[in-house]
């Protein structure tokens, strides 16, 4: 069982690895932003859309699919990654990643490929646009469930937390926020910037039902997302300990690494450090 | 107005049961039947806008019709950035119905005005903007909006607004209303100045002069033609709106004239580009501002003894 279990985490392992080779290459080519808070949040994409998610990827619009908005729109990078890597559209149209006359702009857009449910971009949002669709599935007495990832700094947002408060108020038990916990905003620190601890505490406060994992560990973020609602009439909340820039040495846990993209050189070396994981 | 919609959708509701109405803690005493009725498409979201423009559009996105609901600044601006992405850059069939247009809410202050709002909303790509000159207006603009695909701001009055048309007029979104067929001097109306208006044409037809009297009632997309029209068949073109002068019903036919082909004498009658301060009712904020029927024809009949216009 352990064994089986073993195999089954390296094949997540793989994805994952698979999809950051295609983030480092698209912000390579387009020299654009946000590698690192990408990268944060790749494994967390793998274990939803090769694990949890309710979706197919022939029929990507189908009625009961379960619903993921990335509300931390700038890591588009990763959400288009790994929709194709989960076989939404075709590998080739990642080449159109933030490129004159492209087709994937540097913010997850609605409808730009199959599979990306909302545009978002501005930070704040995409809590709020998941209860609607979380209030539409339960009037209409649909099993989907809406999955929504933010960011750290995203919290800054006093948006957040008018929907948060929501959600909790309505008992939206289908609504699902994950946030990549990477304690890294645009300008330092989340610490330093605006502290957001406890944040576990203002969560159970607000009246979700809180868990806490390690974002980069698929074991602890399938068994976490497996048991959703984590509590029948409270909507459920992974708050996922990530490290920025996740699996290259020379982005993780680094400010810059929100702003700068790799050159060449320093391309060829993530992809090395990649493959040799 | 507020009555006129409420009825509408009610009505509405029963028909079609993707629609849903979500309000920011407003509508006491005027909403209670809606929510009796649909309790489960009805949600006060509470004292939180961002929250509901941006549901709205989850609902919008799971195929249903949302209408917003609040006073005009904080259905408009306070989320202003919420209508713009969520809403406005995704298309969606949210309706947002501002309450309290122009002075409605005079004594309440500047904070309670709208004097920017058709100008931010008539600003943004994909957006529609209608202001409803009485209830029947009100009535058949809401029903228009459920088959309207696409955000739509709806611009209302407040409660007990007159009503100005016996039967109902025929009425698209982007077709003005003309009411009377002046030659000499038209006076294009939009929202709740539509009655002032109507009583300024009134005043003015006492001076023996034809008026051509038409209800903008769609800002965006103006109706073109009908500008021209009146541009070519008239002398002289007066805009009348309970809004600032920068950006609303005036601008709009400014950009229409000044890039048509001929010369008309035109002018916009509006309000002052400042905070109202002064503290009234409405009616005495119109006085002040020079937004009455009697200064408004006043204002028609100088710009004619003065020759600017030849009759």
């Amino acid at each position: 069982m352990i064994r089986n279990n073993n195999e089954l985490f390296t094949k997540y392992r793989r994805i994952a690895t698979g999809i950051r080779k295609k983030i480092v290459k698209m912000h390579a080519i387009s020299n654009t932003s946000h590698i690192g808070s990408a990268l944060s949040c790749v494994d967390i994409l793998a274990g939803l859309y090769f694990s949890i998610l309710r979706i197919d990827p022939k029929n990507p619009n189908y009625k009961n699919r379960d619903r993921f908005i990335l509300s931390k729109g700038h890591a588009a990078s990763a959400l288009y990654a790994t929709l194709a890597q989960r076989g939404f559209f075709s590998e080739e149209i990642l080449e159109q990643y933030c490129i004159d006359g492209g087709k994937l702009s540097g913010h997850s857009t609605k409808a730009c490929v199959p599979g990306v449910e909302a545009s978002t971009g501005s930070l704040g949002h995409g809590l709020s646009i998941g209860i609607g669709m979380a209030l539409a599935a339960k009037y209409d007495a649909s099993k989907y469930r809406v999955f929504v990832l933010l960011s750290d700094g995203e919290c800054d947002e006093g948006s957040v937390w008018e929907a948060a408060m929501f959600a909790s108020h309505h008992k939206l038990d289908n609504l699902i926020a994950i946030i990549d916990y990477n304690k890294i905003q645009a300008f330092g620190r989340t610490k330093e910037v605006l502290n957001l601890e406890p944040f576990v505490d203002k969560w159970k406060a607000f009246g979700w039902e809180v868990k806490e994992i390690d974002g980069h560990d698929f074991q602890e973020i399938l068994h976490v997302l497996k048991g959703i609602p984590f509590k029948e009439g409270k909507p459920s909340i992974a708050i996922a300990h990530t490290v920025k820039g996740k699996g290259i040495s020379f982005m993780e846990d680094e400010v810059l690494w929100h702003y700068k993209s790799p050159n060449k050189e320093q391309l060829e070396i993530a992809l090395r450090e990649l493959s040799s994981l | 107005m507020r009555e006129a919609f409420i009825t509408t959708l009610t009505e509405l509701a029963r028909e079609n049961e993707n629609i849903f109405l979500l309000t920011g803690d407003l509508g006491f005493s005027v909403f209670e039947k809606f929510r009796g009725e649909f309790p489960g498409r009805f949600f006060n979201i509470g004292v939180a806008e961002a929250n509901m423009a941006s549901i709205a559009a989850g609902l919008a996105l799971s195929g249903k019709t949302a209408f917003i609901y609040s006073i005009v600044p904080f259905v408009t601006m306070r989320c202003f950035e919420q209508i713009t992405n969520d809403i406005c850059y995704q298309n969606l069939n949210v309706k947002i119905i501002g309450v309290g247009g122009g002075l409605c809410y005079g004594s309440a202050g500047p904070t309670h005005h709208s004097i920017t709002d058709i100008a931010v909303m008539r600003a943004l790509p994909n957006m529609t903007v209608i202001c409803p000159g009485d209830p029947i207006e009100t009535e058949l603009a809401v029903k228009s909006s459920v088959t309207h695909q696409g955000p739509i701001y709806i611009r209302l009055g407040k409660g007990h607004d007159p009503q100005i048309y016996c039967r109902p007029p025929r009425f698209k979104i982007g077709e003005a209303v003309v009411l009377e067929e002046g030659r000499d001097v038209t006076l294009i109306a939009t929202g709740n100045m539509l009655p002032v208006a109507k009583d300024a044409a009134e005043k003015l037809k006492e001076y023996g002069l034809g008026v051509r009297l038409i209800s903008m009632h769609t800002v965006k997309p103006i109706d073109e033609k009908s500008i021209l029209k009146a541009g070519r068949e008239t002398k002289a073109i007066f805009t009348i709106e309970e809004h600032s002068l920068v950006g609303g019903l005036g601008s709009a036919a400014a950009e229409i004239i000044a890039e048509s082909n001929f010369k008309v004498f035109f002018k916009k009658i509006a309000l002052p580009n400042v905070f109202v301060k002064d503290l009234g009712s409405q009616d005495y904020l119109r006085e002040k501002n020079d937004l009455s029927a009697g200064k408004i024809a006043a204002k028609v009949l100088m710009a004619f003894k003065e020759n600017a216009i030849s009759r």
